[in-house]
């Protein structure tokens, strides 16, 4: 184990409390994509011009692809691996 | 030396001192052992115990802890805690019993003349009859002991047989009649420890098999009914050969465990005087392997260094001390024997090794105290906790340790929730803010690992035991526990403990941890405020009247922590509150008024007029009360009323302030502390609604009264009045009035405090232009005391111009400043530095207000005039000169040659050493000041040849200084001259300019954008030296540097600067690890999140941890400044791999084309 885990990760568990999407030395890469697809979700969801540009490509009204993009976030990369080791 | 000299009767001596036989007295005194120390009493005494009051102590007749082995059972304990509360019944009825007897003989034997009134009536008086304390001493009940129901019988009667001739020491209580007082008074002239006797407090706990851990500091020795039998005595015991018998020889394998000693005190009061035993202390010394307790620090075998070693530990330890008690030694043991040495030994290392030798053991215990278990660690614990010699170190690490292995053990805990509450509940009342802290932490993790139920059954005996210590403790930790799990949690239980049927002191425990969870958890308890309060509301009318009074203060201490909200919550307990203020008398009526107190400021304004108006005549009538506790709350409530809205000014003024006045503004009131405070507080609320010149008008003569302290008294009210309402209210009569006191009071004072300053001080700035008149008179009293003999009057005379030089200036008197300014100068020879420094203050107040061109004596006589005192070494004299010389140098420079200001600017090198910031702070900006003044150049060679000097603290003071100049004068002054100076071959030097351009970059912001290709060069060379610290301090530059330059474009050398920050991210030293993370944070900010992104993925899944670690880190830092700036910069993960497996990454919504 690495010095660190006496000084900078310490307070590693209340980080990731915190803050979503935070990551650590185990991280996989399904939650680490994950997090990465909710947080391009939620940027589109949260700039109005994104959105817009999304809805006329969709051809939907925006107040749908918000809400469907909104409802990607459950899963957005589909189902977790299974344990493979 | 002439020849006649010498021929007088007395040699001529080098030096004078005592005689040399006294000098050998005091020597051979000091080495002789027991003689009392003189001082020994004075010093703050470090052990626990020895400061803690009768109440406190009271913590050692609990005696659970001392037992090995899990907590008994519930059903146990609740058979034991009846048993104790009928035998205290029986007792209690036995001495009612024995009274009632007492004082049938008595009358009988009354003389019919006899006219001292019975003791009942006489008032006030704790002396016991003579027969009662006959008695007292010649049958003593037998105490209430703890003790397990099922223990045999013969021991408990050899242990009651050893006692019953030994007087008992009982503790008083507020709620016993004090029957043996004056013994109390005798005991507690015995303060040292070495003479108290341990019999006394401890021979009702001492058990056999727990009490070689209770040891009160005296010498213990071995038993002598243990001592080992020797050849002889056997061969007379048993048949020797003769009758056909052989001794067996030893077999080989055979090893004598290492015995625990039984031990007792060496003198034990009950057998009366004893000589001391040489060879039993020295046995027992051998027996502990010849190790002697010592304050010194020792190195250990097999354990390390240990800063003392107490005579206590030695006997605790022993089998880890001394022989056989090495850690090679270890063979032959059970697994369970060597865990129980490993404890040991980790916790000898705690309590006393050096901090490093700790850091370990208490490191390792953490780690394995699962391994451990429960059970042996607290058996070693919690004794050592009970120990009567425990200092406030010790007992503090040993309850970080009971925290740290709390965290580890988890439920597993449970079995002995109830000992470690024993040992921890008593820091909750502990006179020391961090032990209670340390205890509420201890006792909500406990919570938390044990669980709402088991917590409960465990504390739920102890609620109604017979010890009023216990209740009390238990209702504490029980307000942790609420608080650490929840109130909802715990309502059920408290609604029912609050009305039980069965014993008045559960219904009181109930209520006092409702008072105590509104003490410690303030507004939090507002969500729940009707909950708790119907939970004790039935208690106001309970029979008992202990339960009446805490149910008051419960509700004083809801009101208090819900305030200023909830008063609907209240409404149940109003009508009984207000009816009982009429019913009780003595101390249930001060709680209940306590309660009102709390609870009127919560009401509507018209609700609380109301309210207060019914219940004033009672507090009118309890003004005339002697009791001290009474008075306080009668004027906390008073306060309280007065700050309502509700309550009119016409109401207070005609009601309560005659009454008031003549009850409490007397000289006896301002003597004591606590009186003193909430008197001034009171009169200042009620100044609020009664006006100024009602309570000045009042008061004010009395500021010639004739006792210092009641005088005092008066100012601050003055004070405090005028302070919040002005000045305005006061007629010309009153103000004449007024002056004249203060004047007369600032004279008299003799006192040590600033009470009269800060009065006289706010009193003439309030009174404004009001006070020119008397302002001649004023000036001319202070020129007169500034040439008084004794240094606090001259002291005062010039922090009373410090205040009133505004003033002064403000009503144009500036013929009075003037003189003023050329006495004080002439003053400035001084040799008292308190005084010095004030009246340099007061020179510099003066400067200030009149400007440097008015200033008389002229600033370039005033100044040269300063430069040697700045040489004083005491900090108020440096402080007042270095702001004297600050604002001259800010304002008047050009009244002073160039060649004053350098010789001025070596001088204030020595105070960047200065021990006070606020001195070092000063020096600094005077440097900026005076290089605006004459030029940078000078100075910046000064500063920058300071750099080589030795003390860090100078030159990094320094380097600020010539962040400074560069602020003041611009960087282009001195950045060439510090990458000049950074050529330097010599490590401090180069290091003092690094970090001078950190502050500078720091300092001038922005303004960095048009130097940062100049130091380019400057930060290569740094960042790629061998030395770290040089590393960090460039990182130091590269982090303001960015952030002053974020987004002026200057993206290609932050790059390059990132290029070379990012190779350090694997340091280990966290002060270079930090200032690294620090820069990458900084360029973050200025380079945006994308191009950092990009140097982050590369090793984010790298094979080693390591790396790993360290650039999630990184990542980490990005997703908390800006995660949404990183949306574009993802790479693309879309693979047919992952898709197969029935994962899609690839993000479609960013791939759609309109």
């Amino acid at each position: 184990m690495s010095e660190l885990r006496y000084t900078a990760n310490t307070q590693l568990e209340q980080l990731h409390a915190r803050y979503t999407g935070t990551g650590h030395a185990d991280t996989t890469k399904y939650e680490w994509m994950t997090h990465q697809h909710r947080d391009t979700l939620a940027s589109i969801a949260g700039h109005p011009p994104l959105l817009a540009y999304l809805a006329i490509a969709d051809g939907e009204c925006q107040a749908r692809s918000k809400f469907e993009v909104i409802e990607k976030m459950l899963q957005p990369c589909g189902k977790p691996p299974g344990k493979t080791d | 030396m002439s020849e006649e000299e010498n021929n007088g009767a007395y040699p001529r001596l080098q030096s004078y001192s005592a005689p040399q036989e006294i000098l050998d007295e005091h020597a051979a005194l000091a080495d002789e052992e027991d003689v009392p120390d003189a001082f020994q009493d004075r010093a703050q005494p470090k052990q626990v115990a020895a400061r803690q009051t009768d109440y406190q102590l009271r913590r050692f007749e609990r005696t659970e802890a001392l037992e090995e082995g899990e907590d008994d059972s519930y059903e146990d304990r609740m058979r034991l805690v009846n048993l104790q509360r009928e035998e205290e019944r029986v007792k209690r009825y036995r001495e009612q019993m024995e009274k009632d007897k007492e004082q049938q003989d008595k009358q009988s034997q009354l003389p019919a003349d006899d006219k001292t009134p019975p003791r009942a009536i006489a008032d006030g008086d704790q002396t016991p009859p003579r027969e009662k304390m006959e008695q007292d001493g010649a049958s003593t009940p037998p105490k209430a002991k703890r003790r397990r129901w099922d223990v045999e019988e013969t021991e408990v009667k050899k242990e009651e047989g050893g006692e019953d001739d030994v007087p008992k020491k009982r503790r008083s209580r507020w709620d016993q009649t004090p029957s043996d007082a004056p013994e109390a008074g005798e005991g507690k002239a015995k303060k040292s420890r070495w003479d108290q006797t341990p019999s006394a407090s401890t021979s009702t706990v001492v058990h056999g098999q727990t009490g070689q851990f209770t040891s009160t500091g005296a010498m213990m020795v071995e038993d002598k009914r243990y001592r080992a039998m020797t050849d002889e005595d056997l061969d007379h015991l048993l048949p020797g050969k003769a009758e056909g018998y052989a001794i067996c020889e030893v077999p080989e394998d055979y090893k004598p465990a290492p015995t625990v000693r039984k031990l007792v005190p060496a003198t034990s009061a009950d057998h009366g005087f004893m000589m001391q035993d040489d060879s039993d202390a020295a046995k027992a010394r051998a027996a502990v392997g010849g190790l002697q307790g010592t304050m010194e620090q020792t190195e250990i075998e097999g354990i390390g260094t240990l800063q003392f070693l107490k005579q206590e530990d030695t006997q605790y330890f022993a089998k880890i001390l001394g022989e056989g008690g090495g850690e090679e030694d270890d063979v032959g043991y059970t697994l369970e024997e060597l865990k129980e040495r490993k404890i040991m030994r980790l916790l000898l290392k705690i309590k006393n090794g050096t901090p490093p030798v700790r850091k370990t053991a208490l490191r390792q215990i953490t780690d394995r105290a699962r391994e451990f278990g429960a059970g042996p660690l607290f058996d070693k614990i919690l004794p050592l906790l009970m120990e009567r010699t425990l200092e406030d170190q010790e007992r503090h690490l040993l309850v970080k340790v009971i925290d740290r292995v709390l965290y580890k053990l988890d439920d597993l805990v449970r079995p002995y929730v109830h000992k470690i509450l024993v040992v921890i509940e008593p820091l909750l009342i502990d006179e020391d803010y961090y032990a209670r802290v340390e205890g509420r932490e201890i006792i909500s993790n406990l919570a938390k690992a044990a669980g709402l139920a088991h917590m409960i059954s465990t504390m739920r005996p102890d609620i109604d035991h017979v010890d009023e210590y216990v209740r009390n403790t238990t209702a504490r930790a029980f307000s942790v526990v609420a608080s650490a799990l929840g109130i909802p949690a715990l309502l059920p239980f408290l609604k029912a403990v609050c009305r039980s049927k069965k014993s008045w002191q559960a219904r009181h425990t109930g209520i006092r941890i409702i008072q105590q969870i509104a003490i410690m958890m303030g507004c939090a308890v507002l969500p729940h405020l009707r909950n708790l309060v119907d939970a004790i509301a039935d208690g106001l009318q309970d029979e008992q009247q202990k339960v009446r009074t805490m149910t008051a203060l419960s509700l004083a201490a809801l009101a208090e922590s819900a305030a200023p909200y909830g008063i609907e919550s209240f409404d149940n307990v109003l009508k009984p509150l207000w009816l009982g203020i009429r019913q009780h008398r003595g101390k249930t009526l001060a709680a209940f008024l306590k309660a009102i107190g709390y609870i009127i400021p919560l009401m509507d304004p018209e609700y609380a007029g109301y309210y207060v108006r019914e219940c004033m005549p009672i507090l009118i009538r309890e003004f005339q009360t002697s009791d001290e506790e009474m008075r306080r709350i009668v004027l906390q409530v008073i306060k309280q009323c007065a700050m309502t809205e509700g309550v009119s000014p016409t109401y207070v003024k005609e009601e309560v302030l005659p009454e008031f006045f003549k009850a409490f503004w007397v000289r006896r009131m301002a003597l004591d502390k606590r009186n003193y405070k909430q008197l001034v507080e009171t009169t200042t609320e009620l100044a609020q609604k009664g006006g100024v010149s009602e309570i000045v008008g009042r008061v004010c003569n009395d500021l010639k009264d004739e006792s210092e302290p009641f005088r005092k008294m008066v100012m601050e009210t003055i004070t405090n009045v005028v302070a919040n309402v002005g000045a305005a209210d006061i007629d010309e009569r009153l103000e004449i009035q007024l002056i004249d006191g203060i004047i007369y009071a600032f004279q008299e004072q003799t006192l040590e405090d600033t009470v009269m300053l800060d009065g006289f001080g706010t009193v003439i700035n309030a009174l404004g232009s009001r006070v020119k008149p008397y302002l001649p008179q004023i000036v001319s009293m202070i020129l007169w005391r500034l040439t008084n003999k004794s240094a606090k009057v001259r002291m005062l005379a010039a922090d009373l111009t410090t205040k009133l030089a505004h003033i002064i200036k403000s009503n144009g008197e500036d013929q009075l400043l003037s003189k003023l300014g050329v006495v004080i100068f002439e003053q400035l020879g001084e040799e008292y530095p308190d005084a010095l420094g004030s009246l340099i203050a007061a020179e510099g107040a003066i400067a200030n207000v009149v400007g440097m061109t008015q200033m008389n004596p002229p600033v370039k006589d005033l100044l040269p005039r300063m430069t040697p005192i700045l040489r004083n070494r005491h900090e108020k004299v440096q402080e007042a000169t270095i702001n004297l010389i600050g604002r001259i140098a800010d304002r008047g420079a050009e009244f002073v040659p160039a060649k004053e200001w350098m010789r001025i600017c070596f001088e204030l090198l020595d105070l960047l050493k200065a021990h006070k910031k606020a001195i070092r702070r000063a020096a600094v900006n005077s440097f900026g000041y005076i290089a605006k003044a004459i030029g940078p150049q000078d100075v910046l060679s000064v500063l920058l040849t300071n750099l080589k000097v030795q003390e860090r603290q100078s030159r990094v003071c320094s380097t600020v200084a010539i962040a400074i100049v560069a602020e003041t004068c611009g960087p282009f002054t001195c950045i060439p001259a510090i990458l000049n100076e950074y050529r330097t071959p010599e490590l401090n030097v180069r290091n003092g300019c690094l970090k001078a351009l950190a502050w500078v970059f720091e300092y001038v912001g922005e303004m960095s954008k048009d130097y940062i290709n100049s130091v380019v060069g400057i930060l290569d060379d740094a960042l790629t030296d061998r030395d770290h610290v040089h590393r960090q301090t460039a990182a130091a530059i590269v982090k303001h540097l960015a952030i002053g330059v974020a987004g002026l474009g200057h993206e290609d050398a932050l790059t390059h600067m990132l290029n070379l920050v990012w190779p350090n991210i694997f340091e280990t030293s966290p002060h270079v690890i930090g200032g690294m993370m620090d820069a990458i944070e900084a360029l973050r900010l200025g380079l945006g999140s994308g191009p950092i992104l990009s140097y982050v993925l590369q090793g984010l899944f790298h094979p080693s941890r390591r790396v790993r670690e360290v650039y999630w880190r990184i990542y980490n830092t990005l997703i908390l400044g800006s995660s949404d700036a990183m949306v574009p910069f993802y790479p693309n993960m879309g693979s047919a791999s992952d898709l197969a497996s029935g994962q899609d990454y690839t993000r479609h919504d960013l791939m759609v084309m309109v």
